[in-house]
């Protein structure tokens, strides 16, 4: 019962911190555009990563934006490898149903891929002013892993923006603007 | 790791029942091909053997006989495609519940060795037999050259979770010395520190030993063993160097034991995967 009482406050709390600061943030700023360059793999057996991209807070709380692996195996057989999204899987993916709606996609091959994230989604709106970092990590069968980090303060400001990061080995170039 | 004389006189003359030691330097395991699982029921498949080098099958195998398998709703299980090979056991889990399950053997009670007139040693129960308490009295001689009895207890687990990790395979049976996750087992991670509760027969067990090592050790010189030992209040903490699968393995022991029993010992090993971030 005192439970339910403090998640409601929390919850009350959440939306009108919420309803504050997204008075404060650009309004022309609806979507976040995140661009992720998957590195050309010189390898005799090539599989496209598993790509997952979510939001953390300072408490680790994670917020999903996107998910790509193989979704569309018999039976679903994709799923077995999600746990090699190591620390997506600690954070998110065991806590959650796969796949997200409208979050996730197949694999993507070599090259720059742009998702654009819904800054009106009602997830995001939730979300609490404060610092965030946007965590993107690739895991590729019979290859490497890799997790970029890119600290944001959320609400986003977009003079801010872009925002630039690499990785070195599983992930290329990250640019992440604001529209 | 290191054991001291009474515990060594019972370890080497194999009187823990459901395992077969034959060197007090054997150490048990049961290892899982993976820890933490995703996907609609996977399967994991267990290595069980008694060797020295970790985790290499070289000695004798582990039973089937005893193991026991908790699903992640208390429920026991019965291993799939068990096979107990020259070296090792070999059995498959199909992980159709989501949640933590507990892999392991435990077993226990009054343990007795002496040295009969002739100066042979003499344990009960005999080796193969069970120990069967309402024989005690006739088997067991009342005062013989060193007679010692005990209420030992031993156990040895492990645990693999598909999806998120539960606690349910964690509560106490408040039997033997039994380990209690503030860190659950299944989330462990390189560089991070875990805490577990120890307790011996329900009781929070002050001064476990433990003695911590990781595989592999055919592949390096020195042991790298971990030692430590719990505090007042029974919890231990360990910060994990490595990533990689660890033996750990715990011994307790104390002298509030009832008669015919002079002192109470419990032994705990399991294994846990650490893993990289």
């Amino acid at each position: 019962m005192n439970r339910n009482i403090l998640f409601s406050i929390a919850l009350l709390l959440t939306l009108a911190l919420s309803t504050v600061f997204s008075g404060v943030s650009n309004a022309a700023s609806n979507q976040l555009l995140i661009e992720v360059e998957i590195p050309r793999m010189n390898v005799a057996e090539y599989h496209r990563p598993y790509v997952a991209i979510w939001l953390e807070d300072s408490n680790r709380k994670a917020t999903q934006i996107a998910l790509w692996y193989d979704l569309d195996m018999k039976d679903n057989e994709g799923a077995k490898w999600l746990k090699d999204i190591r620390q997506w899987w600690r954070r998110i993916g065991r806590k959650a149903e796969q796949p997200f709606d409208g979050l996730t996609s197949a694999t993507k091959g070599a090259g720059k891929h742009t998702i654009s994230v819904d800054l009106n989604a009602k997830e995001l709106k939730a979300l609490a002013a404060g610092d965030y970092q946007l965590r993107i990590e690739a895991s590729r069968e019979v290859g490497g892993k890799e997790v970029v980090n890119i600290p944001l303060t959320w609400p986003i400001k977009a003079s801010d923006y872009p925002l630039k990061a690499s990785g070195n080995s599983e992930l290329g170039d990250v640019l992440i603007q604001v529209n | 790791m290191k054991i001291y004389t009474p515990l060594k006189a019972l370890l080497s003359i194999g009187m823990i029942v459901g395992l077969s030691f034959s060197a007090n330097a054997h150490r048990a395991w049961i290892v899982p091909s993976t820890t933490n699982l995703s996907g609609d029921a996977p399967w994991v498949t267990f290595d069980a053997a008694v060797s020295n080098s970790l985790f290499v099958p070289e000695h004798v195998p582990l039973r089937m006989k005893g193991l026991m398998v908790q699903d992640p709703t208390g429920k026991l299980i019965e291993a799939v495609n068990a096979h107990t090979g020259k070296y090792r056991s070999t059995f498959d889990l199909n992980l159709v519940t989501e949640g933590t399950y507990k892999i392991g053997y435990a077993s226990g009670g009054l343990r007795a060795s002496w040295k009969d007139k002739e100066g042979k040693r003499k344990r009960w129960p005999a080796r193969g037999k069970e120990a069967n308490a309402a024989d005690f009295a006739t088997e067991v001689p009342k005062s013989a050259d060193s007679l010692k009895v005990s209420d030992s207890y031993r156990r040895l687990e492990t645990f693999v979770t598909s999806g998120e990790p539960t606690d349910k395979v964690f509560e106490p049976t408040n039997s033997g010395l039994e380990l209690i996750p503030v860190t659950h087992p299944n989330d462990l991670f390189v560089g991070e520190a875990a805490k577990f509760k120890f307790l011996f027969h329900g009781e929070p067990a002050a001064g476990v030993k433990l003695a911590i090592v990781k595989g592999d050790t055919r592949y390096r010189n020195d042991q790298n063993q971990i030692d430590v030992v719990t505090d007042a209040k029974g919890y231990v903490s360990i910060t994990w160097p490595e990533a990689g699968m660890y033996l750990i393995e715990a011994e307790y022991e104390d002298d509030k034991a009832k008669a015919p029993a002079t002192m109470r010992t419990g032994s705990y090993g399991a294994t846990f995967a650490v893993l990289p971030l």
